[in-house]
């Protein structure tokens, strides 16, 4: 088989889990992990490609994932601490219960 | 088609998946992070090094961490149970598998057979390079939206005053 293929094959499978677990969680914690996942699985194609594929030398791949690494810092940041200014409102992390904006 | 290979996506595979199904949100934390070393590990083996190191110091070092605050902070929520009905997580997995497929399937059909790689170089002093001519601007903007949103967190995440309502 082709590196390539081995690698792409495992970067949908990281994909799928990250969906699955978003899906199916209740725990809103859970589901940004599963959002991190996703990510994660995207990162893996980038690199994947850009080391088997034409034009290496460009660096656009490492780029890519450089900066989607940064981005994904500061979604996880803002992400946990809604969670946690959620939870200190009105005591849950479950998402089925928080059904209503209104402070 | 490597040993190395098989052996890293299984530890990647294995840490991701228990992230996503045990019961313990601890315990999920903790093999996420096992999941995220073992796809640094890839990194490393894809010759990207700069990527898995900063991939080790971003994601073990700060995501996890403040992951696992997150739980500790919030820990008496964690306590009522996680039951969704069977026929949510049923038709979650189904999508995902969906998912799964259907991406499996263009791969099948699409990926076109690359000639043989070169060995890339991807030194850090090359990154660096590139950081400071083609990519600076980017590099300033994404500046700008962590310190942005890393300040937004922390007032968000601040403790309400009493009388501010």
């Amino acid at each position: 088989m082709n590196p390539l293929t081995g690698y792409v094959f495992l970067s949908a499978l990281l994909f799928a889990v990250g969906l699955a677990g978003a899906l199916t969680r209740r725990n809103a914690m859970l589901v940004l992990i599963g959002i991190e996942l996703m990510l994660n699985a995207a990162n893996l194609n980038f690199i994947a490609f850009w080391r088997y594929g034409p034009h290496p030398e460009a660096l656009t791949g490492v780029m890519f994932v450089i900066f989607s690494i940064g981005v994904a810092a500061a979604e996880a940041a803002v992400g946990l601490s809604i969670i946690l200014a959620v939870y200190r409102h009105s005591k849950t992390t479950n998402l089925d219960e928080m059904d209503s904006l209104k402070g | 088609m490597t040993v190395t290979f098989l052996i890293l996506a299984g530890v990647t595979i294995v840490g991701m998946a228990a992230a996503m199904s045990l019961r313990n949100l601890v315990h999920c934390v903790l093999s996420l992070t096992l999941g995220l070393v073992g796809l640094a590990g890839l990194f490393l083996e894809l010759d990207a090094q700069f990527v898995g190191f900063t991939q080790i110091l971003v994601y073990v070092g700060a995501v996890a961490i403040l992951a696992m605050f997150a739980v500790m902070m919030t820990r008496g929520a964690a306590q009522q149970q996680e039951s969704r009905p069977t026929s949510v997580r049923i038709s979650g997995v189904l999508i995902a598998g969906g998912v799964f497929l259907v991406l499996a399937w263009a791969m099948c059909h699409g990926l076109m057979t690359l000639g043989a790689p070169v060995q890339p170089e991807a030194e850090v002093k090359q990154i660096g390079v590139a950081l400071m001519r083609s990519y600076v601007l980017p590099l300033e903007v994404i500046g700008l939206l962590l310190t942005a949103a890393l300040i937004g967190a922390g007032v968000i995440a601040m403790e309400e005053k009493r009388g501010a309502r």
